[in-house]
């Protein structure tokens, strides 16, 4: 599965297109990561235990979605976007769409 | 009076340990942007003037950074007089660049990424909750590219 964030795959050709696929989900940071973030509010600096969150929460989002397109028998997604709202007080939604098109 | 010793000693710490970490953090953006010279993040989104395309592929990278504790009253006394904050400048800036490096760090061997995206957002709010800044999340993803090397 190639995923580009641009209109094309360089170097192919777009030969079929399958529309819209989307994946996201919604993650809450646990307590253990909201002392220690807590914490580190008052020094600053990164919160690398929410890097990783965002990291993990934003690949299964991909996932998600690459798993629509292999179902409609892309081998493709471009015009890859991410998108990140907050749902609620300490959870974050991690949205990722795209178009899935099969290349060759 | 025993309120006012945690306040006061918050903010030293928050002074002394968020200065050092923002220096030292400068410092290894500043280094590592430099042994990134060779792979470019550009916002076009064309590459065919760039030569045979071997290979695409997405990049992202993410970073979340909080202000410290005394930047954050600094911010709160800017908030009754207006103007520019530069506390939190050097926050969203520092996140930014992060980002960006962690997407090149991503596929180091490409030859440039195009279409470049960078987004912010505010994923918590401060332990008051009267602040929407205070822990910035910041995404840059882009199409990594790799070229045909010559006589390949």
């Amino acid at each position: 599965m190639i995923l580009t964030n641009i209109e094309t795959v360089p170097g192919k050709t777009i030969v079929e297109h399958f529309g819209l696929v989307q994946g996201s989900t919604i993650r809450a940071k646990h307590v253990g990561r909201d002392i220690m973030a807590g914490l580190k509010n008052i020094v600053g600096g990164e919160l690398k235990g929410y890097t990783e969150l965002m990291k993990e929460s934003r690949r299964e989002a991909t996932n998600r979605m690459i798993e629509e397109a292999r179902q409609l028998g892309a081998n493709a997604i471009v015009n890859v976007r991410y998108a990140t709202s907050s749902v609620a007080q300490g959870a974050a939604e991690l949205f990722a769409y795209g178009t899935a098109v099969r290349v060759e | 009076m025993v309120e006012l010793a945690i306040l006061i000693g918050l903010i030293a710490v928050g002074y002394f340990a968020g200065s050092a970490a923002e220096r030292h953090h400068y410092r290894s953006i500043a280094e590592r942007e430099e042994a990134f010279l060779h792979l470019p993040a550009i916002t076009f989104k064309s590459s065919e003037t760039l030569g045979d395309v071997a290979e695409s592929r997405l990049v992202t990278g993410c970073a979340v950074i909080s202000v410290d504790y005394f930047k954050r009253i600094l911010a709160g006394l800017r908030a009754l007089v207006g103007g520019r904050v530069k506390s939190y400048e050097s926050l969203i800036d520092r996140a930014r660049r992060e980002a960006v490096l962690r997407m090149k760090e991503a596929d180091p061997t490409a030859d440039i990424i195009v279409n470049t995206r960078i987004e912010t957002s505010s994923i918590s709010k401060g332990p008051t909750n009267r602040e929407s800044v205070g822990t910035i999340e910041a995404l840059a993803y882009g199409t990594a590219i790799h070229l045909k090397k010559q006589g390949t």
